[in-house]
């Protein structure tokens, strides 16, 4: 078949790399704040009936937005197959735990309100709490690491090799700028999450969320930009030597890498790119401002506008990278040699036009079919199937 | 190579996959038995159709709820524990797993919240949609895993490149209309339909059994057992024909299946019974039923099956003509595009046994420096465990009868006798409850432990593709996943014993009150 000559090689990839952004930034936009609101579920519900009508807010809707996140794993599955291979291998025993999490969330979701008896549900409560907590925490140390260089390298085989044991894999995960960025990353779907219940919620609920919510917009922005200023003066960035064919074979050692002066000359090179962390600080700033009652636009808004460029700041920055290896710069993956052939991006690409589409009307559909805001009224009526 | 992370990833990866699948097969089945039930409500108005479906509803949704948490982990598994897998057939193996998300995940998922939140804010039609969506998603999600799935037992549409070291897609077209997928897609999904049938069929026994909700409990019988008979017979006559296919395919699991030492004079006779011995490779106490294997894995009288000790000598031909093939490519390895084309000739002519040359890598790190004897080990490693096999798939049919006589003899209880029923066979039908469980964990016993020592048929070793991890890392997930999967099962359980327990909640008034309001909810306030 030639049909898939129709598109290049070269734009297959890069059009790859730009859905993967869509796929995690819709990810954050939508199951992020059902995590964010997890966070703040002990903090901004007092009683039995107020966590319930917490908790409906996003019951009807957790389950479709974790979606993003599988598809998230399915897409690089199919488009960047050694970054799949490498990534979930060596983050280890951090992706048990984010798994960990993600098995507890369904059923503490469905499973709560199940049984009257009160320490039962706080029991699911802290549950709910850990599930948003653990991955908005490991997801935000993961960039931090790709940041930093992960410690991998490529047998001639490309089998996937790590340095240290079990725990000093794990460990090794805690460096201090990359914990900086899990705080970032936990702060930012609080902030998130305290949009979506002003929206959902009345009352105290309402007014502790607009509280906590714009404390974590400050640490948000004072995090993203100290993470900035730690970029630009103690860590390496990485970069390719030489001109790499952009439509070669998806062999990462194919091409050679060098680890030297830093991620920031990105902005130099493409000055454009400056336009994410401008996002990034205006949407945080202004999701400040709604959080606290002023401005005419919804915080949610203006959170989902700060999501979108902090998140879209790390992939612009380190282009045309995807996972730098620090043990031997040579193995790290590109989107030009640790892609998936060009049959499968094209096909790949096929089934994305036709579904993401659809998939993003009827979510559109179900959320319209749900507008309105969660009472308490709603959560005692016994025919209402509410969790 | 570290076997000790071979076998444990193996263990992970079972454990976590026949979890996944006590919750999958109720999911498919009882999806749909709740949209037909929810379908007669809405032609016909009766309120007791709604109780129906509001009750069955509530126990699909405590088990999708863990369908989802133990789907989600197998998702990652791939790149956790399967990395070396996951780099070398990505390519192929990723397409249909991101399609699945795309085109069934996110159907089944969305509406699924949709559907218990959506009774006071839809329309009944716009609901009962949502109720089909929801079934078809489901459905969507097991073609496009079992396309991935039957692409491991019959690898085709995808070729070997030298430049990435790596399989790659040669037809997208091979992949999804692969004939295994087929057969394998129909199989298990009507083993889901009977699973669920099943199971209504025993709890609305149980509730005739204890004289509660006896109007409820036989509408109930009425619906599963004509669909479970449907699906039983579909289950019957189509685990024919995955025999066919992996006849045609695998026929090393084939001659497993049967404990088939030697190749037999056509047409082969099936073994009924007998206790297969992998030392002496015989099957003592056979009992044979002439013809039967025969037809089944070859549909004809005059083609021979052939036995264990034949494919082993076969397997011996293809480890040496792969060392070729692996010779070839590290020297294409080492001078990549300016290679000699003789050299890729060589290649190409033997690189459909490369994978068997890949089976010494269990015992030397250069298979090219294997001896006589480690060849000869490699060919015997072809060999799957038989006894397991042989008995998984002799329950699994068994089973397989046992549910078409119960659900055609309720079929025509409900149909022809007034819906009235003995009390022994009320009995039976709650203790056949477990059963469908059994049967479908067999099943993927023989697919899946049959298709060994390969992940991907004839071409790459399960001892090649796995991650290079600790073997604490794995004992930790292990006993983690260990932990938090027999906590939820306890609770699961009791959950759905409470509200079975409980039984549906029959109130007349309820359902009026509620028509009531939900008419004037949805009229426009002029
Ligand atoms: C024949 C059917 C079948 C098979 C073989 C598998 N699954 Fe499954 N899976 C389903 C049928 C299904 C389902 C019926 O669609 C589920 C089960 C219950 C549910 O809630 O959806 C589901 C849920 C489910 C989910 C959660 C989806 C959601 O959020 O809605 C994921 C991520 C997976 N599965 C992934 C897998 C993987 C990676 C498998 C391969 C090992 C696998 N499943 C085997
Ligand atoms: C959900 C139902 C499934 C069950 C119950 C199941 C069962 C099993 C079992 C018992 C094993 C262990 C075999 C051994 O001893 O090595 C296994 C291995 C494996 N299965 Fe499945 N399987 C299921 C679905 C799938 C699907 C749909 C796929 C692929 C899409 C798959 C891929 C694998 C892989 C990669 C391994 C590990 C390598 C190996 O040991 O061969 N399984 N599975
Ligand atoms: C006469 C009856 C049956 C026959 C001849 C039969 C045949 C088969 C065969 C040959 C396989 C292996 C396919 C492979 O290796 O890829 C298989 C797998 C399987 N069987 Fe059956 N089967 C029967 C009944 C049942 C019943 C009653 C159930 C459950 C209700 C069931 C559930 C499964 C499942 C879930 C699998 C694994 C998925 C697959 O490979 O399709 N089977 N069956």
């Amino acid at each position: 078949m030639i049909l898939h000559e129709l598109i290049s090689f070269e734009y297959l990839r890069l059009i790859w790399w730009l859905l993967l952004g869509v796929l995690l930034i819709g990810f954050a936009l939508t199951d992020g704040f059902d995590m964010g609101v997890g966070i703040l579920l002990p903090f901004v519900a007092k009683t039995d009936v107020e966590r319930r009508v917490v908790i409906n807010t996003v019951g009807p809707v957790w389950e479709g937005n974790q979606v993003w996140f599988i598809l998230g794993g399915g897409a690089i599955f199919a488009a960047f197959p050694p970054l799949y291979a490498v990534s979930f291998s060596g983050f280890y025993l951090a992706m048990f735990a984010i798994l960990s999490a993600l098995i507890i969330r369904p059923v503490a979701f469905k499973f709560r309100s199940k049984r009257e008896d009160a320490t039962w549900r706080s029991r699911w409560d802290k549950a709910l709490f850990y599930s948003g907590f653990v991955p908005a925490l490991i997801f935000g140390v993961a960039v931090g690491n790709v940041l930093l260089g992960v410690p991998f390298h490529l047998t001639p085989d490309l089998h996937a090799i790590y340095e240290g044991g079990a725990f000093g894999k794990l460990f090794g995960l805690l460096r201090p700028f990359a914990l900086l960025c899990g705080i970032v990353s936990v702060a930012m779907l609080v902030m998130h999450g305290a949009g979506w219940l002003v929206l959902k919620t009345d009352g105290g609920i309402a007014q502790r969320a607009r509280k906590l919510g714009s404390r974590a917009a400050l640490v948000v922005m004072a995090g993203y930009a100290l993470a900035g200023m730690w970029l630009a003066v103690g860590i390496d960035g990485y970069s390719l030597v030489g001109q790499v064919p952009h439509d070669g074979p998806s062999n990462p050692l194919a091409s050679q890498v060098l680890r030297e002066g830093s991620w920031l000359l990105a902005y130099l090179e493409r000055p454009w790119i400056a336009i994410a962390p401008a996002m990034g600080f205006v949407g945080s700033f202004m999701a400040w401002r709604a959080l606290q009652g002023e401005g005419q636009f919804s915080p949610l808004g203006w959170s989902k506008m700060a999501l979108f460029g902090l998140i879209s700041s790390v992939g612009l920055t380190i282009f045309p990278f995807l996972l730098p290896s620090k043990s031997q710069p040579d193995s790290s993956l590109t989107i030009w040699d640790a892609s998936s052939s060009h049959l499968t991006l094209f096909v790949m690409l096929g089934a994305t036009v036709i579904f993401l589409p659809l998939i993003l009307l009827y979510t559109a559909w179900v959320y319209r079919v749900l507008w309105g805001k969660v009472t308490q009224k709603d959560v005692s009526d016994p025919d209402h199937h509410a969790y | 190579m570290d076997i000790g992370v071979v076998e444990l990833s193996r263990l992970q990866f079972a454990m976590t996959a026949l979890y996944h699948f006590l919750f999958v097969p109720l999911t498919l089945g009882l999806s749909i038995l709740v949209a037909i039930m929810e379908t007669v409500y809405v032609m016909t108005n009766r309120p007791i159709w709604r109780q129906m479906t509001k009750f069955w509803g509530l126990l699909f949704g405590i088990n999708f709820a863990m369908g989802v948490a133990t789907g989600v982990v197998m998702e990652f598994q791939f790149g956790m524990n399967w990395s070396y897998y996951s780099h070398y057939v990505g390519d192929i193996f990723g397409a249909p797993l991101a399609i699945e998300g795309l085109m069934a995940f996110f159907l089944e998922a969305t509406f699924v919240g949709l559907w218990f939140f959506g009774w006071d804010r839809l329309s009944k039609p716009a609901h009962l949609l949502v109720a089909w969506l929801v079934a078809l998603g489901s459905n969507f999600s097991a073609l496009w895993i079992l396309i991935a799935n039957a692409w491991m037992q019959n690898p085709v549409g995808a070729e070997f490149n030298p430049l990435t070291m790596r399989m790659e897609m040669t037809s997208f077209f091979d992949v999804m209309f692969n004939t295994v997928a087929q057969a394998k897609f129909v199989h298990t999904v009507s083993a889901g339909y009977v699973t669920a049938a099943i199971f209504v069929l025993g709890v609305s026994s149980w509730y005739i059994l204890n004289g509660r909700h006896i109007a409820l409990a036989r509408r109930s019988i009425a619906v599963a057992s004509s669909f479970g008979l449907a699906a039983a017979l579909s289950v019957v006559v189509l685990g024919d024909e995955s025999g066919y296919d992996a006849g045609l395919n695998q026929k090393m699991k084939l001659a497993a299946i049967e404990a088939m030492w030697e190749t037999e004079p056509a047409p082969a006779s099936f073994t009924l019974f007998g206790l297969p011995d992998q030392e002496a490779r015989e099957t003592k106490w056979a009992v044979h039923v002439p013809y039967v294997m025969g037809l089944i894995g070859t549909r004809s009288l005059t083609e021979e099956i052939p036995g264990i000790n034949q494919l082993e000598q076969q397997a011996e031909r293809r480890v040496r003509s792969g060392l070729v093939a692996y010779d070839a490519l590290m020297t294409i390895r080492e001078d990549r595009e300016a290679t000699d084309p003789e050299i890729r000739q060589t290649f190409e002519k033997h690189s459909d046994d490369l994978g068997y040359a890949m089976l010494l890598r269990r015992y030397l790190d250069d298979p090219r420096q294997a001896t006589d004897e480690q060849i000869a080990q490699a060919a015997e490693d072809t060999i799957p465990h038989v006894w397991p096999i042989f008995w998984a798939f002799r329950i699994m049919v068994g089973l397989g009868f046992m549910f078409i006589a119960l659900t055609a003899y309720f079929f025509y209880r409900s149909s022809f006798r007034g819906g009235v029923f003995p009390r022994w066979a009320l009995g039976a039908a709650v203790l056949m409850i477990p059963a469908p469980w059994i049967a479908v964990e067999m099943g993927w016993i023989v697919a899946e432990y049959g298709r060994q020592p390969w992940t991907v048929d004839g071409i790459l070793p399960t001892a090649l593709s796995v991650s290079a991890l600790s073997v604490t890392e794995l004992l930790l997930t292990i006993a983690g996943f260990a932990a938090f999967y027999t906590t939820l099962f306890l609770i699961e359980i009791r959950l759905l014993l409470k509200y079975i327990r409980k039984g549906p909640h029959e109130d007349v008034q309820l359902t009026d009150d509620w028509q009531a309001r939900h008419r004037a909810r949805l009229t426009p306030a002029e």
